[in-house]
């Protein structure tokens, strides 16, 4: 893209707000100038997704002290002198976004792989139908009738291989004969990405009653995943198909400089860029209402999982009826009647936009966030894997480890940054309580950066990669992340209450000791902007991230919160007893001064 | 004057409601724009179709799925009854052969020359929408259904389960801060919308359900007693369809809470009065809540406060959010700047004086309008 470009206006659409930022070029290079947000207009009496997007760029405008809509209610591009931007771009999760249905041959394989390309490509993966999935056909038939996706991708055998089983799949898709969800009057587009020998049968099958397109197989050998063809084709479709129905997308699409993407899809493009762009190992987290979002870049490999109904309003009941009672009470630092904490979560999902006023309300609610993300996170160790199904030679010591194909990708200790998005952790009123509330929830191993995006830009950025790569990253990095700090945890045993490891770092004030004590959590203050050259020293058989019992020497940044010195142990252990369960933690709130005093302890 | 956004629940007895009664699927329309109709009015009836099954005759005949073809004794689209032979294997010089036969009576709609899979469909499966509430058709969409438009008493609660149902609404007692208690459910209540207290514990939507009641509506539950009563911790707000035999409406929240006074009055004066109920709840984009519909004579619809959604000084709200969760108060001040709460987070915030002259100061995101006078 060209170096001309001197400003970029790009919105989000959300399902409920929509939010515009305007980027600058300026002497230090791209730069968030400022933002705007307002309603999202999908629905009555407006109609019109447009009207939202106008109205959150009109603050825009305002705040930036230029026009961008022109007379005629329209973006103006390109920028003339000081009216209007170079580029628009936007994204939409609004109407509920991209729903699909995903169908292969072998969950574990085939089925698995569709699945990734849906969910990589920012869908909601409503359901996954497979040969093997224990469902009887008339009742898969049911559920694709019931669920009225937005779109199907069917998936299925590897190229040259048996046909019959996605012959078969298409053959109960088309007995189903689906309705998609928006729009009575067009047909339900359905992708198949499966095996090339099947095209003739799933066109038979399928040609009269959907949209049928035809991509090349998303896994042409059990050794390989293609995922690209697949989902470049549901964005594609994305845009014709269901985003056409949708009131005033047709406006919006003439408006901007590249296709509209979907929010999640966005957000992928952006992690995976700086992750390939820095050579880092990255966890992203976006914590909503009703859904949380988990994304990782890990071996080159981008994966994403969304785990709906695990949020923190809509859906905090869920939270709380996944986790159990007693890993969110962990997280308490008081002793609470469990018929009082159900009313009062109850009454947080029939009431969502109520906020925490008092501390001890506070502490409840980042008590379910925490467990909403350790669940969220342990859903997407479970999908993002090595491919299942792949043969694999071992040398001995693996054939010892007794690890088979479709190990998680996800490795906490090889993880160089972890980032947070979402209300809960984004808004905290003290940055110190999103890093602990990450610590505690992901248990980062070793030495991890940790940060927020604070006003979750992610997906205006993720848009803007695809198009200016370098804007993307600029501004990504030095507006849109907010540096949280260091955590250090080594991770084994210790014998005879030995300490875990000596730590020295070299702070801009001078030098620090500490030798961390197994159960210990303590924070050194270290500022955004300042690094310190740090030495870690494990004990044997404790790893930091250079091998059992072995000195890592690196470079650790600061943050809002600072350096984290974390010896609870992975999983953190929270002693069990109520008494000196709130002991631990009121030890943890003084150490890393989490909470105002007075609050915490009434 | 300052004001600010804030949702909040209709509660009037002047309100006027349209109710969309829409079919799944194009079918036919009972009724015609201007017809009156009754709650138990079927006005749109459709054919969903069959159910599928399917059946492999590759594999069970033991032959090529692109053979079957020539084997098949029936046509695919031919009506077929369960039980009856659909093709046949040739055998071996002409015996032995064997045959697969109909899983079920319906449709033979086709069989795969690649899978070897044969489709049957069975009868289609009639849909009716009834008209849930006694009123006028204001309009038609052919095939697909009516809207019907009534006027009366509206009263949106909080949260609900069990499905739409009508009956005449009786009164458990006159004051709706009290609990109501088990023994407080009467033979007499059979069949009834009753309207109770501050509380109905599990023992009491238990003694609801044996006596047959066929709408509760109450102040609040606790969170346990739904779960032991559904069977399941309800994880998100998305009900209407539990089949517990009682269908509830909580007006409050969950925990004992005071039924809002003018709730429990307009319900009062309707006594005898056939109300439509649905515990339907979605707390998700369409924000859905449960309502009690009482149709009767109104010349003039009432606009409130809570239909503008805009609240200033004057207004009077309920604290949704500890601390006083449940309280009534009148709002006093609506400073534009930001102010910190007890957690330090910064943000907009309301002066509310409760029904005995006590400021207290709140996040305006934890009031509601409520229409009420104090």
């Amino acid at each position: 893209m060209s170096e001309t470009i001197r400003s970029i206006l790009a919105t989000d659409c959300g399902s409920t707000t929509t939010k515009a930022i305007l980027i600058e070029l300026t002497s230090d290079g791209y730069r968030l100038k400022v933002r705007g947000e307002a309603p999202t207009t999908v629905e009555k009496p407006f109609d019109d997704v447009t009207v939202g997007v106008i109205n959150a760029v009109t603050e825009v405008q305002e705040l930036a002290g230029r026009t961008i809509v022109g007379e005629d209610g329209r973006i103006i591009t390109p920028q003339t002198d000081e009216a209007g931007v170079d580029l628009y771009l936007s994204t939409s999760s609004a109407g509920g976004g991209l729903q699909m249905l995903v169908a292969g041959v072998v969950r574990s394989m085939t089925a698995e792989s569709a699945e990734r390309a849906a969910l990589g490509a920012g869908a909601i993966v409503m359901d996954v139908l497979c040969s093997n999935d224990q469902r009887q056909p008339h009742e898969q038939i049911t559920r694709i009738r019931h669920l009225r996706p937005d779109m199907i991708l069917l998936s299925g055998g590897v190229d040259g291989g048996t046909t019959s089983h996605v012959a078969e799949l298409a053959e109960l898709i088309s007995a189903a004969d689906p309705k998609p969800r928006l729009g009575a009057g067009y047909e339900l587009p359905v992708v198949f990405a499966g095996n090339v020998e099947a095209r003739g049968a799933v066109n038979d099958a399928l040609e009269e009653k959907t949209a049928l397109s035809v991509v090349d197989n998303l896994r042409p050998t059990l050794d390989e995943e293609n995922l690209d063809p697949a989902r470049d084709q549901i964005h594609d479709l994305f845009m014709e198909h269901v985003m056409a129905q949708a009131p005033g997308y047709d406006k919006l699409k003439s408006w901007t400089s590249a296709p509209v993407m979907p929010t999640p899809g966005a957000v992928g493009a952006i992690i995976t860029t700086v992750a390939e762009q820095r050579k880092l190992q990255v966890i992203g987290v976006d914590i909503g209402g009703a859904t949380t979002d988990v994304f990782s870049v890990f071996q080159h490999k981008f994966n994403r999982t969304v785990s709906a109904n695990l949020g923190m309003s809509y859906s905090i009941s869920n939270v709380m009826a996944t986790a159990g009672l007693d890993n969110v009470l962990r997280w308490v630092p008081f002793d609470i009647d469990e018929s009082e904490l159900r009313n009062r979560i109850k009454n947080k999902m029939v009431r969502p936009t109520t906020i925490p006023s008092l501390v001890r309300d506070l502490q409840v609610e980042q008590a379910l966030a925490r467990e909403a993300l350790r669940l969220s996170l342990i859903q997407h160790k479970e999908f993002a894997t090595e491919l299942k199904g792949v043969r694999k030679s071992r040398d001995i010591s693996e054939a010892f480890d007794q690890s088979g194909s479709g190990n998680t990708l996800v490795n906490m200790m090889t993880c160089d940054l972890v980032v947070g998005s979402g209300g809960v952790l984004s808004h905290a009123p003290r940055r110190v309580q999103s890093a602990l509330m990450l610590i505690d929830s992901f248990e980062p191993m070793g030495v991890t950066k940790l940060a927020v995006d604070s006003i979750f830009m992610m997906p205006q950025l993720g848009v803007l990669s695809t198009v200016h790569e370098a804007a993307a990253t600029e501004v990504f990095e030095r507006d849109c992340l907010v540096p949280l700090g260091t955590c250090i945890a080594p991770v084994g045993k210790t014998k005879g209450g030995k300490p875990l490891a000596k730590i020295t770092l070299e702070l801009p004030d001078g030098k620090v000791e500490r030798t961390l004590a197994v159960g210990d959590l303590d924070l050194i203050k270290l500022p955004t902007g300042s690094s310190a050259r740090c030495t870690i020293e494990p004990a044997k058989g404790v790893d930091v991230g250079a091998g059992p019992g072995q000195v890592l020497n690196t470079e650790i940044e600061g943050g809002e919160a600072g350096i984290f010195l974390d010896g609870r142990g992975r999983p953190v252990q929270v002693p069990a007893d109520a008494q000196q369960r709130v002991a631990a933690i009121e030890t943890w709130i003084e150490n890393l001064d989490l909470y105002p005093r007075e609050g915490a302890h009434s | 004057m300052s004001h600010a956004y804030t949702p909040g629940l209709k509660v009037s007895d002047a309100a006027e409601f349209v109710r969309a009664r829409s079919l799944p699927i194009p079918g036919e329309v009972l009724v015609k724009q201007g017809d009156s109709v009754e709650p138990d009015t079927v006005v749109a009836r459709a054919l969903l179709p069959g159910n599928v099954v399917t059946a492999n005759f590759a594999r069970q005949l033991g032959v090529a799925a692109a053979d079957l073809g020539e084997l098949l004794l029936v046509k695919p689209g031919e009506t077929v009854k369960e039980g009856q032979p659909i093709a046949q294997s040739k055998g071996i010089f002409g015996m032995f052969k064997q045959a697969v036969n109909a899983p079920t009576t319906g449709e033979f709609e086709s069989v795969s020359a690649v899978s070897g899979q044969a489709i049957f469909r069975e009868a289609p499966i009639p849909v009716e929408v009834r008209a849930y509430v006694g009123g006028k058709v204001t309009s038609v969409t052919d095939t697909f259904g009516v809207d019907v438009t009534a006027r009366g008493i509206m009263v949106q609660g909080i949260f609900g389960i069990g499905p739409e149902v009508a009956g005449p609404i009786t009164l458990a007692g006159p004051d709706p801060a009290k609990r109501l208690e088990p023994a407080d459910i009467k033979a007499e209540h059979k069949g009834s919308v009753l309207v109770g207290g501050s509380f109905a514990s599990l023992a009491t939507l238990r003694a609801c359900i044996e006596k047959g009641v066929t709408a509760l509506v109450v102040g609040g539950i606790d969170a346990a007693d739904l779960k032991e009563l559904l069977g399941f911790d309800l994880g998100v707000a998305i009900t209407g369809n539990e089949t517990v035999g009682l269908t509830l409406v909580v007006t409050e929240g969950f925990g004992e809470l005071a039924m809002a006074g003018k709730t429990h009055r307009l319900l009062s004066n309707a006594v005898g009065q056939v109300a439509s109920v649905s515990g339907a709840t979605q707390i998700r984009a369409g924000v859905m809540r449960p309502e009690v519909l009482v149709p009767r004579e109104i010349e003039a619809i009432e606009q409130t406060e809570v239909d503008t959604g805009f609240m200033h000084e004057g207004s009077v709200v309920r604290i949704i959010r500890d601390p006083h969760f449940g309280s009534l108060g009148k709002v006093t001040a609506l400073p534009p700047e930001p102010a910190a709460l007890e957690t330090e987070a910064k943000v907009r915030i309301l002066t509310v004086a409760l029904a005995d002259g006590t400021p207290v100061t709140l996040p305006r995101a934890n009031v509601e309008l409520v229409d009420e006078s104090l």
